[in-house]
């Protein structure tokens, strides 16, 4: 293993994870989406130096599609979308910043705790890649549980699923990993179309998902 | 012997594949509805052919004694279900509820799911299996928010993020499945391949097999409906389409159970990892419980059931991680058995809420005074469900109460008490929705009762008499789960 490669590894999947964080904290709807996209972009630079490292060229598809639908697509269509609804406020962070900063650095070290010692036998690219992409995949299920907003919740999502993306690619040679990033944009897309599509603002007048709760059969 | 195009595995996936293409053309829905059963009873032969020969394992697709099971069980009540629904989708145009458009994106949607399903089971790959779930998921959530209340929309849209969530897990659990197995096999699709993977099972790492287990098994959980992550479940049987929450009920927590099986056998095959059994028996019971206690509040008919087939989800999850041959052979019969009756019940509940017109439980009463066939069916159902005799659910509640007692006494007992608390749940809504005087809207019922009493017929043949070949099967097949 080359020092350099896994030191440029090590660093952009670190980077990844500190996005995670400013994610975390970020309580206006266009900061989030802009600090989304900044994580899109860490994440195909860390995919698209994995597969250099790798010397696995389908893996630059999988940094492509990355970068193309993640980092230009869905902001844009967020930001239209958040434009066109006068949605643009700051957001309820449940628990407020202080204690969910906190909680993520748990996660972190949680995550560090876990992994670790369960790959003392792999090979170090691959250790230190899963570590940090446990991490943001917790970190994005805290965002999913610390926001109401439905924008925020499929932020979250996503951040999450950058994790897998990392963790898949970490993991040298896997078979499927083109197929089951294009499996999970498909669902990514699903999900910017549905809050598009299904209009939640007019239906419900908000896109806070706990208003919705109301609506529900057994809560009259 | 490889799997060529005409062999029954490719049908299997085939013919709904090119069904769900064809129905998404059909402009008229009579015909789609014929259409969409034609397809799956051409789907239940190839899979009953797949009993008698079975192709040699391939690198997408296999067949072997677990699955087998499962792919008969998934046709044939998607078979029995698309009959269902072709006489019961016809009143919801009636009633506005539906446009003839999203009927035929209705029957469409429901021939990917039956390819998705289908896929799932015979997948040999691990990552083909989880595009396989997720593709079920997303065409489920479509079918949930179909009739587009602000209620159906909800209940897609909590579906959707919770099991998104669920399936991210299990992929993050999938790749340390394969980075567990890639120093053993080697790169490449070799360390992906279930026929490859159990053989070498004992030369995995066990710490990383345990972390894999605890993310497979929450989020695959999450599709079985088990109780920390089974808030979706409710919301999205009690919105869509009845005939979806039948195949919700019957065969997608079925399906998802079965991921997680096949991740338990892999466990025990590595002695070195945790035991599998002891988390699959805690969230069992706790689902089981949980489950039981919020059947008495429920309001809403549908929503009643979908609490039952978590309370059965959960019973499941116990037998299985209470292992052995016993507990393993009772797990296997409960799961057929509750699909069966489960959707039998959803068919019933369909019509019921057809000629009543809704879903609350306080409406609806005296069933068996204004339509005698079905609410002598909904009253079969329920006493099958609740686990009384002479229906297979008694039997095979009995057999795992009995045979887990001996292994694991204190969690038995609490699975007993669960087991009443939800017979006497049930048994007293049934009271109120069965007898007394009849009151509300006296409709006729349109759909067809035939599905319905097909189910309860099987059952209750299961539960009087189980045929000795059938025994064997199924006691081969528990012997495989260890």
């Amino acid at each position: 293993m080359d020092h350099l490669e896994f030191d440029i590894a090590h660093l952009l999947a670190g980077g990844l994870v500190l996005v995670s964080f400013m994610l975390l904290y970020q309580d206006r709807l266009f900061g989030l989406i802009n600090i989304f996209t900044l994580h899109a972009v860490v994440l195909s630079l860390s995919v698209g130096w994995q597969a250099f490292a790798q010397d696995a060229p389908h893996l630059y598809v999988t940094a492509v599609i990355a970068l193309v639908l993640k980092a230009m697509i869905i902001p844009v269509a967020l930001h239209r979308m958040v434009q066109r609804l006068h949605i643009h406020r700051t957001l309820e962070i449940i628990g407020g910043i202080g204690p969910t900063m906190l909680a993520g650095i748990g996660l972190v070290a949680l995550s560090m705790v876990v992994m670790l010692p369960a790959t003392a036998t792999a090979d170090p690219l691959a250790r230190e890649d899963l570590a940090f992409a446990l991490s943001v995949v917790l970190l994005g299920l805290l965002m999913m549980v610390t926001r109401r907003n439905a924008i925020g919740q499929v932020v979250g999502f996503m951040s999450l699923e950058n994790g897998l993306i990392l963790a898949a690619t970490g993991a040298k040679g896997m078979p499927l990993v083109v197929e089951i990033s294009v499996a999970f944009s498909v669902l990514i897309a699903f999900i910017v179309i549905g809050i598009v599509l299904f209009r939640i603002r007019e239906r419900f007048d908000t896109v806070d998902v706990h208003a919705l709760d109301r609506s529900r059969g057994e809560r009259q | 012997m490889t799997i060529g195009w005409l062999d029954p595995t490719m049908v299997v996936l085939v013919v709904p594949a090119i069904a769900a293409l064809v129905l998404a053309l059909l402009p008229d829905y009579r015909q789609s509805a014929r259409f969409n059963v034609l397809a799956t009873i051409v789907t239940f032969g190839a899979a009953l052919l797949l009993l008698g020969d079975r192709p040699a394992a391939g690198p997408y697709l296999f067949v072997d004694d677990l699955n087998i099971v499962f792919i008969v069980l998934t046709s044939f009540v998607g078979c029995t279900t698309s009959a269902f629904s072709a006489s019961y989708i016809e009143h919801e145009l009636a009633t506005g509820r539906l446009t003839p458009l999203y009927l035929r994106f209705y029957h469409a949607m429901y021939q990917c799911l039956m390819f998705a399903m289908n896929l799932a089971l015979l997948a040999n790959n691990i990552g083909l299996m989880w595009v396989a779930i997720e593709l079920a998921t997303l065409t489920t959530v479509l079918m949930v928010g179909i009739y587009r209340t602000p209620e159906a929309l909800e209940a897609a849209w909590k579906y959707f993020i919770l099991g998104s969530v669920g399936i991210g897990l299990a992929l993050f659990g999938t790749i340390l499945v394969y980075m567990a197995a890639r120093p053993v096999l080697g790169e490449g699709s070799d360390a992906m391949l279930w026929s490859a993977l159990i053989g070498k099972a004992s030369a995995f790492s066990p710490e990383l097999l345990d972390v894999a287990f605890v993310f497979l098994m929450l989020g695959y959980g999450t599709k079985v409906g088990v109780v920390p992550v089974h808030a979706w479940l409710p919301d999205a049987h009690a919105e869509g389409p009845t005939p979806i929450s039948a195949i919700l009920s019957g065969l997608l927590l079925n399906v998802a159970l079965y991921a997680v099986l096949r991740f338990k056998i892999l466990m025990s095959a590595n002695p070195a990892t945790i035991a599998p059994g002891p988390l699959m028996v805690t969230l069992g019971l706790i689902s089981v419980v949980f489950a039981t206690l919020m059947l008495f509040g429920r309001r809403d008919i549908k929503r009643f059931f979908a609490y039952s087939s978590i309370e059965h989800m959960g019973i499941i999850t116990f037998a299985f991680g209470i292992g052995g041959p016993l507990a393993n052979f009772a797990g296997l019969l409960h799961m057929a058995m509750h699909s069966l009756t489960k959707s039998a019940i959803f068919f019933a509940v369909g019509q019921i809420v057809q000629v009543k017109g809704t879903q609350k439980i306080a409406d609806i009463r005296g069933l068996t005074e204004s339509h005698p066939l079905l609410g002598w069916g909904l009253v079969a159902g329920v006493v099958a469900i609740a686990g009384l005799p002479p229906f297979g659910i008694f039997l095979t509640e009995f057999l795992l109460v009995s045979s887990s007692f001996a292994a694991q006494p204190l969690p038995t007992i609490a699975l007993a008490v669960g087991l009443l608390l939800g017979l006497s749940a049930l048994v007293l809504r049934l009271t109120g929705l069965a007898f007394g005087r009849p009151h509300g809207a006296r409709a006729k019922a349109h759909a067809s009762f035939a599905p319905m009493f097909a189910h309860l017929g099987l059952v209750l043949l299961a539960g009087i008499h189980l045929p000795a070949q059938l025994v064997i099967w199924f006691q081969n097949v528990a012997r495989l789960l260890g």
